[in-house]
Protein backbone atom coordinates (compact mmCIF):
# COMPACT_ATOMS: atom_id res chain seq x y z
CA UNK A 1 0.00 0.00 0.00
CA UNK A 2 1.50 3.33 -1.16
CA UNK A 3 0.43 6.58 -2.48
CA UNK A 4 -3.21 6.01 -3.55
CA UNK A 5 -3.48 9.53 -5.06
CA UNK A 6 -6.74 8.38 -6.23
CA UNK A 7 -8.11 9.75 -9.31
CA UNK A 8 -9.93 12.83 -8.33
CA UNK A 9 -13.68 12.69 -7.78
CA UNK A 10 -13.80 16.76 -8.58
CA UNK A 11 -12.25 18.21 -11.55
CA UNK A 12 -10.18 21.31 -11.20
CA UNK A 13 -9.29 21.23 -7.19
CA UNK A 14 -8.88 24.98 -6.42
CA UNK A 15 -6.01 26.08 -4.65
CA UNK A 16 -6.49 25.40 -0.70
CA UNK A 17 -6.85 28.74 0.97
CA UNK A 18 -4.98 27.41 3.81
CA UNK A 19 -1.77 27.18 2.36
CA UNK A 20 0.80 28.59 -0.15
CA UNK A 21 2.25 27.47 -3.09
CA UNK A 22 5.17 26.35 -1.63
CA UNK A 23 3.32 23.28 -0.61
CA UNK A 24 1.50 22.16 -3.80
CA UNK A 25 4.09 18.95 -3.77
CA UNK A 26 3.59 18.27 -0.42
CA UNK A 27 1.57 15.96 0.83
CA UNK A 28 -1.31 17.72 3.62
CA UNK A 29 -1.13 14.22 5.57
CA UNK A 30 1.09 11.48 5.26
CA UNK A 31 0.65 8.76 7.05
CA UNK A 32 3.53 6.05 6.82
CA UNK A 33 3.11 1.80 8.28
CA UNK A 34 1.34 3.39 11.22
CA UNK A 35 0.59 0.70 14.06
CA UNK A 36 -1.28 1.11 17.13
CA UNK A 37 -2.60 -1.15 20.01
CA UNK A 38 -4.54 -0.85 23.38
CA UNK A 39 -3.24 -3.22 25.61
CA UNK A 40 -3.52 -6.52 23.79
CA UNK A 41 -5.76 -5.12 20.65
CA UNK A 42 -4.28 -4.15 17.48
CA UNK A 43 -6.49 -0.77 16.36
CA UNK A 44 -4.36 -0.07 13.71
CA UNK A 45 -2.24 -2.18 11.74
CA UNK A 46 0.74 -1.01 9.02
CA UNK A 47 -1.57 1.75 7.82
CA UNK A 48 -0.85 3.93 5.12
CA UNK A 49 -2.48 7.08 3.62
CA UNK A 50 -1.85 10.15 1.99
CA UNK A 51 -3.87 13.02 1.45
CA UNK A 52 -2.88 15.90 -0.88
CA UNK A 53 -3.84 19.46 -0.59
CA UNK A 54 -7.26 20.41 -1.39
CA UNK A 55 -8.15 16.58 -1.35
CA UNK A 56 -11.38 15.33 1.16
CA UNK A 57 -11.10 11.33 2.04
CA UNK A 58 -13.37 10.11 4.10
CA UNK A 59 -12.62 7.30 6.08
CA UNK A 60 -15.70 4.24 6.50
CA UNK A 61 -15.82 1.61 8.38
CA UNK A 62 -17.61 -0.30 11.24
CA UNK A 63 -17.49 0.76 14.68
CA UNK A 64 -14.51 -0.52 16.37
CA UNK A 65 -12.67 -0.68 12.91
CA UNK A 66 -10.02 1.82 13.71
CA UNK A 67 -11.10 4.86 12.06
CA UNK A 68 -11.60 7.10 14.66
CA UNK A 69 -8.04 6.04 16.28
CA UNK A 70 -6.93 6.81 12.51
CA UNK A 71 -7.76 9.94 12.40
CA UNK A 72 -6.87 10.95 16.28
CA UNK A 73 -3.58 9.97 15.53
CA UNK A 74 -3.30 12.40 12.79
CA UNK A 75 -2.90 15.39 15.73
CA UNK A 76 -1.07 12.79 17.98
CA UNK A 77 -4.45 12.55 20.69
CA UNK A 78 -3.40 9.13 20.23
CA UNK A 79 0.24 7.97 19.69
CA UNK A 80 1.10 5.61 17.39
CA UNK A 81 3.42 3.35 18.82
CA UNK A 82 5.11 2.27 15.42
CA UNK A 83 5.12 4.71 11.82
CA UNK A 84 5.33 8.05 11.39
CA UNK A 85 2.31 11.10 10.16
CA UNK A 86 3.74 14.11 8.24
CA UNK A 87 1.34 17.01 8.36
CA UNK A 88 2.55 19.68 5.03
CA UNK A 89 5.99 17.70 5.53
CA UNK A 90 6.51 18.34 8.99
CA UNK A 91 6.65 15.30 11.35
CA UNK A 92 3.89 15.28 14.13
CA UNK A 93 5.15 13.46 17.83
CA UNK A 94 8.61 12.51 17.13
CA UNK A 95 12.01 14.39 16.30
CA UNK A 96 13.93 13.05 13.44
CA UNK A 97 15.89 11.29 16.19
CA UNK A 98 13.14 8.97 17.10
CA UNK A 99 12.26 10.64 19.97
CA UNK A 100 8.95 12.45 21.74
CA UNK A 101 9.12 16.01 20.87
CA UNK A 102 8.81 18.95 23.36
CA UNK A 103 5.29 19.89 24.85
CA UNK A 104 5.71 23.52 22.80
CA UNK A 105 6.57 21.63 19.74
CA UNK A 106 4.21 19.45 19.95
CA UNK A 107 1.12 21.69 20.57
CA UNK A 108 2.65 23.98 17.60
CA UNK A 109 2.50 21.39 14.77
CA UNK A 110 -0.89 20.26 16.23
CA UNK A 111 -1.89 23.95 15.69
CA UNK A 112 -1.77 23.09 11.93
CA UNK A 113 -4.40 20.71 12.26
CA UNK A 114 -8.09 21.48 12.96
CA UNK A 115 -10.22 19.05 14.53
CA UNK A 116 -14.59 18.56 14.96
CA UNK A 117 -15.46 16.12 17.60
CA UNK A 118 -18.66 14.17 17.39
CA UNK A 119 -19.35 15.73 21.02
CA UNK A 120 -18.60 19.38 19.57
CA UNK A 121 -16.24 20.15 22.65
CA UNK A 122 -17.33 23.94 22.96
CA UNK A 123 -15.72 25.69 25.83
CA UNK A 124 -19.05 26.77 27.36
CA UNK A 125 -17.68 29.81 29.48
CA UNK A 126 -16.66 31.59 26.16
CA UNK A 127 -19.06 32.91 23.58
CA UNK A 128 -19.50 31.90 20.56
CA UNK A 129 -17.15 34.42 19.23
CA UNK A 130 -14.46 34.07 21.45
CA UNK A 131 -14.68 29.80 21.43
CA UNK A 132 -13.62 30.98 17.60
CA UNK A 133 -10.97 33.68 18.68
CA UNK A 134 -9.51 31.83 21.42
CA UNK A 135 -6.62 30.11 19.75
CA UNK A 136 -6.03 32.25 17.26
CA UNK A 137 -5.03 35.26 20.04
CA UNK A 138 -3.64 32.56 22.40
CA UNK A 139 -2.01 30.02 20.38
CA UNK A 140 -1.05 32.06 17.14
CA UNK A 141 -0.56 35.30 18.75
CA UNK A 142 -2.76 36.92 16.48
CA UNK A 143 -4.23 40.46 17.57
CA UNK A 144 -7.97 40.71 18.92
CA UNK A 145 -9.43 42.64 15.80
CA UNK A 146 -7.53 40.73 13.42
CA UNK A 147 -8.80 37.08 15.12
CA UNK A 148 -12.11 38.94 15.36
CA UNK A 149 -12.81 40.10 12.34
CA UNK A 150 -11.63 36.78 11.09
CA UNK A 151 -13.70 34.77 13.09
CA UNK A 152 -16.69 37.11 12.23
CA UNK A 153 -16.14 35.70 8.54
CA UNK A 154 -16.18 32.68 9.59
CA UNK A 155 -19.04 32.72 11.70
CA UNK A 156 -20.80 34.27 8.72
CA UNK A 157 -19.20 31.12 6.69
CA UNK A 158 -21.24 28.48 8.64
CA UNK A 159 -24.18 30.61 9.18
CA UNK A 160 -23.64 31.35 12.66
CA UNK A 161 -23.05 35.25 12.76
CA UNK A 162 -26.26 36.08 14.18
CA UNK A 163 -25.53 34.23 17.34
CA UNK A 164 -21.68 35.22 17.91
CA UNK A 165 -22.59 36.77 21.48
CA UNK A 166 -24.72 33.26 22.35
CA UNK A 167 -23.39 30.85 24.98
CA UNK A 168 -22.95 27.11 24.00
CA UNK A 169 -25.53 26.01 26.37
CA UNK A 170 -28.46 28.07 24.22
CA UNK A 171 -27.09 26.53 21.28
CA UNK A 172 -28.97 23.22 19.43
CA UNK A 173 -26.41 20.77 18.58
CA UNK A 174 -26.01 21.50 14.77
CA UNK A 175 -25.07 25.21 16.12
CA UNK A 176 -22.80 24.21 17.99
CA UNK A 177 -21.34 22.20 15.50
CA UNK A 178 -21.03 24.98 13.31
CA UNK A 179 -19.54 26.64 15.32
CA UNK A 180 -16.95 24.12 16.29
CA UNK A 181 -16.09 24.25 12.51
CA UNK A 182 -15.75 27.57 13.02
CA UNK A 183 -12.87 27.50 15.42
CA UNK A 184 -11.04 24.95 13.50
CA UNK A 185 -11.16 26.70 10.86
CA UNK A 186 -9.68 30.26 12.87
CA UNK A 187 -6.63 28.18 12.82
CA UNK A 188 -6.07 28.46 9.42
CA UNK A 189 -4.92 24.56 9.35
CA UNK A 190 -3.46 22.78 6.73
CA UNK A 191 -6.10 20.19 7.21
CA UNK A 192 -9.25 19.60 9.46
CA UNK A 193 -10.27 16.23 10.28
CA UNK A 194 -13.75 15.45 11.36
CA UNK A 195 -14.19 12.98 13.57
CA UNK A 196 -18.06 11.71 13.29
CA UNK A 197 -19.38 15.05 13.24
CA UNK A 198 -22.75 14.56 12.88
CA UNK A 199 -23.30 11.34 14.33
CA UNK A 200 -24.23 12.98 18.04
CA UNK A 201 -26.72 15.20 16.19
CA UNK A 202 -31.14 14.97 15.78
CA UNK A 203 -31.33 14.12 12.34
CA UNK A 204 -33.30 16.72 11.20
CA UNK A 205 -29.77 18.97 12.47
CA UNK A 206 -27.81 16.49 10.30
CA UNK A 207 -27.95 18.49 6.96
CA UNK A 208 -27.09 21.72 8.02
CA UNK A 209 -23.43 20.18 9.40
CA UNK A 210 -23.05 18.51 5.93
CA UNK A 211 -23.92 21.39 4.15
CA UNK A 212 -21.28 23.32 5.54
CA UNK A 213 -19.14 20.75 5.31
CA UNK A 214 -19.42 20.37 1.57
CA UNK A 215 -19.63 24.25 0.89
CA UNK A 216 -16.03 23.77 2.63
CA UNK A 217 -14.71 21.05 -0.09
CA UNK A 218 -15.98 23.65 -3.05
CA UNK A 219 -13.63 25.76 -1.09
CA UNK A 220 -11.04 23.08 -1.51
CA UNK A 221 -10.32 23.11 2.14
CA UNK A 222 -8.05 19.48 2.77
CA UNK A 223 -10.06 17.62 4.64
CA UNK A 224 -10.35 13.84 7.06
CA UNK A 225 -13.82 12.62 7.55
CA UNK A 226 -14.53 9.73 9.51
CA UNK A 227 -18.28 9.65 9.04
CA UNK A 228 -21.13 7.19 8.67
CA UNK A 229 -23.15 9.32 6.40
CA UNK A 230 -22.98 7.56 2.88
CA UNK A 231 -24.39 9.42 0.03
CA UNK A 232 -22.36 12.29 1.74
CA UNK A 233 -19.01 10.61 1.46
CA UNK A 234 -19.94 9.67 -2.03
CA UNK A 235 -20.74 13.70 -2.97
CA UNK A 236 -17.59 15.21 -1.02
CA UNK A 237 -14.88 12.27 -1.65
CA UNK A 238 -12.00 12.56 -3.46
CA UNK A 239 -11.35 9.57 -2.26
CA UNK A 240 -12.98 6.96 0.09
CA UNK A 241 -11.23 4.57 2.63
CA UNK A 242 -12.45 1.52 4.32
CA UNK A 243 -10.97 0.34 7.40
CA UNK A 244 -11.53 -3.19 8.83
CA UNK A 245 -10.11 -4.44 12.15
CA UNK A 246 -7.19 -1.93 11.57
CA UNK A 247 -6.64 -2.45 8.03
CA UNK A 248 -7.24 -0.22 4.87
CA UNK A 249 -9.06 -3.38 2.98
CA UNK A 250 -10.05 -0.66 0.42
CA UNK A 251 -9.56 2.81 -0.64
CA UNK A 252 -10.77 4.08 -4.35
CA UNK A 253 -12.13 7.23 -5.63
CA UNK A 254 -16.18 7.37 -4.75
CA UNK A 255 -17.73 6.68 -7.81
CA UNK A 256 -15.23 3.40 -7.78
CA UNK A 257 -15.98 2.47 -4.37
CA UNK A 258 -19.75 2.68 -4.32
CA UNK A 259 -20.53 1.36 -7.54
CA UNK A 260 -17.78 -1.33 -7.88
CA UNK A 261 -16.41 -2.32 -4.40
CA UNK A 262 -13.85 -5.18 -4.98
CA UNK A 263 -13.94 -6.71 -1.40
CA UNK A 264 -16.90 -8.53 -0.47
CA UNK A 265 -16.67 -6.67 3.13
CA UNK A 266 -17.16 -3.66 1.58
CA UNK A 267 -20.08 -5.00 -0.75
CA UNK A 268 -21.87 -6.14 2.31
CA UNK A 269 -21.28 -3.08 4.57
CA UNK A 270 -22.70 -0.71 1.60
CA UNK A 271 -25.85 -2.84 1.61
CA UNK A 272 -26.53 -2.54 5.13
CA UNK A 273 -26.45 1.50 4.72
CA UNK A 274 -27.91 2.01 1.70
CA UNK B 1 -24.71 54.65 81.70
CA UNK B 2 -25.73 51.36 80.48
CA UNK B 3 -23.64 48.41 79.05
CA UNK B 4 -24.73 49.43 75.43
CA UNK B 5 -23.64 53.29 76.22
CA UNK B 6 -19.82 52.05 77.44
CA UNK B 7 -19.75 49.90 74.14
CA UNK B 8 -20.72 52.93 72.12
CA UNK B 9 -18.28 54.82 73.56
CA UNK B 10 -15.70 52.31 72.65
CA UNK B 11 -16.85 51.89 69.05
CA UNK B 12 -13.52 53.25 67.95
CA UNK B 13 -12.06 50.13 69.56
CA UNK B 14 -14.36 48.29 67.62
CA UNK B 15 -14.14 49.43 64.33
CA UNK B 16 -10.35 49.51 64.39
CA UNK B 17 -10.31 45.50 65.27
CA UNK B 18 -13.01 45.30 62.32
CA UNK B 19 -10.76 46.44 59.81
CA UNK B 20 -8.37 44.53 60.92
CA UNK B 21 -10.32 41.75 60.71
CA UNK B 22 -10.97 42.73 57.26
CA UNK B 23 -7.63 43.15 56.09
CA UNK B 24 -6.31 40.25 57.28
CA UNK B 25 -9.54 38.05 56.35
CA UNK B 26 -8.93 40.15 52.54
CA UNK B 27 -4.73 39.17 52.35
CA UNK B 28 -5.55 35.46 53.66
CA UNK B 29 -7.98 34.58 51.14
CA UNK B 30 -6.86 35.96 48.20
CA UNK B 31 -3.69 34.19 48.45
CA UNK B 32 -5.36 31.51 49.31
CA UNK B 33 -6.73 31.55 46.45
CA UNK B 34 -3.67 31.88 44.36
CA UNK B 35 -2.68 29.04 46.11
CA UNK B 36 -5.41 26.74 45.53
CA UNK B 37 -4.77 27.39 41.83
CA UNK B 38 -1.44 26.96 41.90
CA UNK B 39 -1.89 23.51 44.01
CA UNK B 40 -4.61 22.41 41.48
CA UNK B 41 -2.20 23.05 38.50
CA UNK B 42 0.70 21.12 40.39
CA UNK B 43 -2.29 18.30 40.89
CA UNK B 44 -2.40 18.90 36.87
CA UNK B 45 0.71 17.00 35.59
CA UNK B 46 -0.33 13.48 37.07
CA UNK B 47 3.39 13.06 37.89
CA UNK B 48 3.49 10.37 40.87
CA UNK B 49 6.34 12.15 42.39
CA UNK B 50 4.90 15.60 42.73
CA UNK B 51 1.48 14.71 43.09
CA UNK B 52 1.74 11.91 46.12
CA UNK B 53 3.36 14.39 48.18
CA UNK B 54 0.75 17.08 47.38
CA UNK B 55 -2.19 15.14 48.02
CA UNK B 56 -0.21 14.39 51.64
CA UNK B 57 -0.14 17.77 52.06
CA UNK B 58 -3.30 18.93 51.25
CA UNK B 59 -5.02 16.07 53.54
CA UNK B 60 -2.77 17.02 56.00
CA UNK B 61 -3.76 19.82 56.53
CA UNK B 62 -7.26 19.92 56.12
CA UNK B 63 -7.11 17.18 58.79
CA UNK B 64 -5.10 19.55 61.09
CA UNK B 65 -7.55 22.35 63.64
CA UNK B 66 -7.04 25.44 62.46
CA UNK B 67 -5.74 26.86 65.87
CA UNK B 68 -2.25 24.09 65.98
CA UNK B 69 -1.55 25.52 62.85
CA UNK B 70 -1.86 29.07 63.61
CA UNK B 71 0.01 28.13 66.91
CA UNK B 72 2.74 26.12 65.32
CA UNK B 73 3.55 29.39 63.16
CA UNK B 74 3.34 31.68 65.95
CA UNK B 75 5.44 29.61 68.56
CA UNK B 76 6.50 26.65 66.96
CA UNK B 77 8.54 27.98 63.88
CA UNK B 78 11.00 30.68 66.40
CA UNK B 79 12.42 27.54 67.46
CA UNK B 80 13.48 26.75 63.73
CA UNK B 81 14.78 30.05 63.50
CA UNK B 82 12.21 31.86 61.70
CA UNK B 83 10.58 34.61 63.54
CA UNK B 84 7.15 35.67 61.88
CA UNK B 85 5.10 38.66 64.04
CA UNK B 86 1.36 37.67 64.83
CA UNK B 87 -0.52 39.41 61.89
CA UNK B 88 1.80 37.14 58.96
CA UNK B 89 1.58 34.17 61.31
CA UNK B 90 -2.53 34.79 61.83
CA UNK B 91 -2.49 35.86 57.70
CA UNK B 92 0.38 32.54 56.71
CA UNK B 93 -1.51 29.86 58.75
CA UNK B 94 -5.11 31.12 57.10
CA UNK B 95 -3.49 31.29 53.68
CA UNK B 96 -2.04 27.90 53.49
CA UNK B 97 -4.98 26.52 55.60
CA UNK B 98 -7.81 27.55 53.47
CA UNK B 99 -5.56 27.61 50.11
CA UNK B 100 -5.47 23.67 50.56
CA UNK B 101 -9.04 23.13 51.25
CA UNK B 102 -9.97 25.42 47.98
CA UNK B 103 -7.40 23.03 45.92
CA UNK B 104 -9.37 20.20 47.64
CA UNK B 105 -12.40 21.81 46.45
CA UNK B 106 -11.25 22.59 42.43
CA UNK B 107 -9.34 19.05 42.80
CA UNK B 108 -12.74 17.58 42.77
CA UNK B 109 -14.30 19.91 40.21
CA UNK B 110 -11.64 18.74 38.35
CA UNK B 111 -11.98 15.08 38.37
CA UNK B 112 -15.15 15.27 36.62
CA UNK B 113 -13.90 18.12 34.11
CA UNK B 114 -15.19 16.97 30.22
CA UNK B 115 -12.15 15.43 28.80
CA UNK B 116 -13.34 16.45 25.50
CA UNK B 117 -12.53 19.93 25.79
CA UNK B 118 -9.05 19.24 27.10
CA UNK B 119 -8.76 17.49 23.75
CA UNK B 120 -10.29 20.20 21.75
CA UNK B 121 -7.89 22.52 23.92
CA UNK B 122 -4.71 20.44 22.50
CA UNK B 123 -5.73 20.07 19.43
CA UNK B 124 -5.83 23.74 18.80
CA UNK B 125 -2.31 23.77 19.84
CA UNK B 126 -2.91 24.78 23.61
CA UNK B 127 -0.07 24.17 25.65
CA UNK B 128 -0.40 22.93 29.29
CA UNK B 129 0.01 26.02 31.39
CA UNK B 130 -2.27 28.37 28.97
CA UNK B 131 -4.93 25.99 28.82
CA UNK B 132 -4.92 25.40 32.40
CA UNK B 133 -5.38 29.63 32.60
CA UNK B 134 -7.36 30.29 30.10
CA UNK B 135 -9.93 27.06 29.55
CA UNK B 136 -9.57 25.03 33.08
CA UNK B 137 -9.31 27.26 35.53
CA UNK B 138 -12.05 29.57 34.48
CA UNK B 139 -14.41 26.91 34.40
CA UNK B 140 -13.18 25.72 37.98
CA UNK B 141 -13.78 28.71 39.83
CA UNK B 142 -17.47 29.07 38.43
CA UNK B 143 -18.33 25.49 38.89
CA UNK B 144 -17.24 25.99 42.58
CA UNK B 145 -18.63 28.62 43.06
CA UNK B 146 -21.47 27.68 46.09
CA UNK B 147 -18.29 25.91 47.84
CA UNK B 148 -16.02 28.65 47.25
CA UNK B 149 -18.82 31.06 48.79
CA UNK B 150 -18.63 28.29 51.79
CA UNK B 151 -14.95 28.33 52.41
CA UNK B 152 -15.27 32.70 52.45
CA UNK B 153 -17.43 31.90 55.39
CA UNK B 154 -15.59 29.62 56.83
CA UNK B 155 -11.84 31.63 56.41
CA UNK B 156 -13.63 35.06 57.91
CA UNK B 157 -14.65 33.02 61.20
CA UNK B 158 -11.26 31.03 61.40
CA UNK B 159 -9.73 35.04 62.04
CA UNK B 160 -11.65 34.85 65.18
CA UNK B 161 -9.01 32.33 66.45
CA UNK B 162 -6.30 35.16 65.68
CA UNK B 163 -6.44 37.05 68.83
CA UNK B 164 -5.05 33.49 70.74
CA UNK B 165 -1.78 34.76 69.11
CA UNK B 166 -2.32 37.74 70.19
CA UNK B 167 -3.83 39.43 66.94
CA UNK B 168 -5.46 42.72 67.38
CA UNK B 169 -8.66 42.27 65.61
CA UNK B 170 -12.48 42.17 65.72
CA UNK B 171 -12.31 39.28 68.80
CA UNK B 172 -9.98 40.80 70.37
CA UNK B 173 -11.31 44.02 70.75
CA UNK B 174 -14.44 42.50 72.63
CA UNK B 175 -12.07 40.08 74.32
CA UNK B 176 -10.77 43.67 75.81
CA UNK B 177 -14.01 45.37 75.95
CA UNK B 178 -15.47 42.98 77.89
CA UNK B 179 -12.82 42.03 80.51
CA UNK B 180 -11.98 46.05 80.84
CA UNK B 181 -16.05 46.56 81.99
CA UNK B 182 -17.36 42.85 82.79
CA UNK B 183 -19.81 43.13 80.22
CA UNK B 184 -19.32 39.48 78.06
CA UNK B 185 -22.82 39.15 76.76
CA UNK B 186 -23.27 42.36 75.13
CA UNK B 187 -19.80 42.63 73.49
CA UNK B 188 -19.73 39.50 72.03
CA UNK B 189 -23.47 40.35 70.56
CA UNK B 190 -21.90 43.10 68.54
CA UNK B 191 -19.11 41.14 67.89
CA UNK B 192 -21.57 38.51 66.03
CA UNK B 193 -23.71 40.85 64.15
CA UNK B 194 -20.16 42.47 62.23
CA UNK B 195 -19.58 38.77 61.38
CA UNK B 196 -23.30 38.03 60.37
CA UNK B 197 -23.07 40.86 58.44
CA UNK B 198 -20.08 40.35 56.99
CA UNK B 199 -20.98 36.76 55.84
CA UNK B 200 -24.42 38.20 54.15
CA UNK B 201 -22.90 40.50 52.05
CA UNK B 202 -20.19 38.04 50.76
CA UNK B 203 -23.40 35.78 50.32
CA UNK B 204 -25.07 37.75 48.63
CA UNK B 205 -21.95 39.09 46.26
CA UNK B 206 -21.33 35.14 45.93
CA UNK B 207 -24.84 34.62 44.39
CA UNK B 208 -24.41 37.40 42.77
CA UNK B 209 -21.55 36.60 40.27
CA UNK B 210 -23.63 33.08 40.52
CA UNK B 211 -25.21 34.80 37.04
CA UNK B 212 -22.75 34.92 35.27
CA UNK B 213 -21.70 31.39 35.13
CA UNK B 214 -25.63 30.40 35.09
CA UNK B 215 -25.55 32.29 31.82
CA UNK B 216 -23.07 30.18 30.95
CA UNK B 217 -25.05 27.19 31.72
CA UNK B 218 -22.75 26.13 34.94
CA UNK B 219 -25.96 26.52 37.51
CA UNK B 220 -29.08 27.85 37.95
CA UNK B 221 -28.99 30.87 40.09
Amino acid sequence: MSDLHATAGRQATPEPPAAGNSHVTTAAVSIRNLSKSFDDVEVLRDVNLEVKQGDVVTILGSSGSGKSTLLRCINWLEQPERGTIHIAGERIGMNADGRPMSVKALARVRARTGMVFQSFNLWPHLNVLHNVTEAPIHVLGQPRQEAEARARELLDKVGMSHKQDAYPNTLSGGQKQRVAIARALAMQPEVMLFDEPTSALDPELVGEVLGVIKALSAEGYTMVIVTHEMAFSRAVSDQVVFLEKGLIIEQADPETFFTRPRTERVQRFLERHQ
Amino acid sequence: MSNWQILWQARDQFWSGFLSTMTIFGCAISAAFVIGCVLLYLLEGSRPRLAVPLRVFIDGMRMLPFLILAYLLYYGLPSFGIRLDAWWSGVGALAVYHGCYIAEIFRGSRLTFPPGQIEAAQAHGFTRSKMFLRLILPQIVMQTRPLLGNQLIYALKDTAFLVIITVQELTAAANSLSGTYFIPTEAFIVVIGFYWAVSIVMEVIVKQCGRFGSRRGFDNV
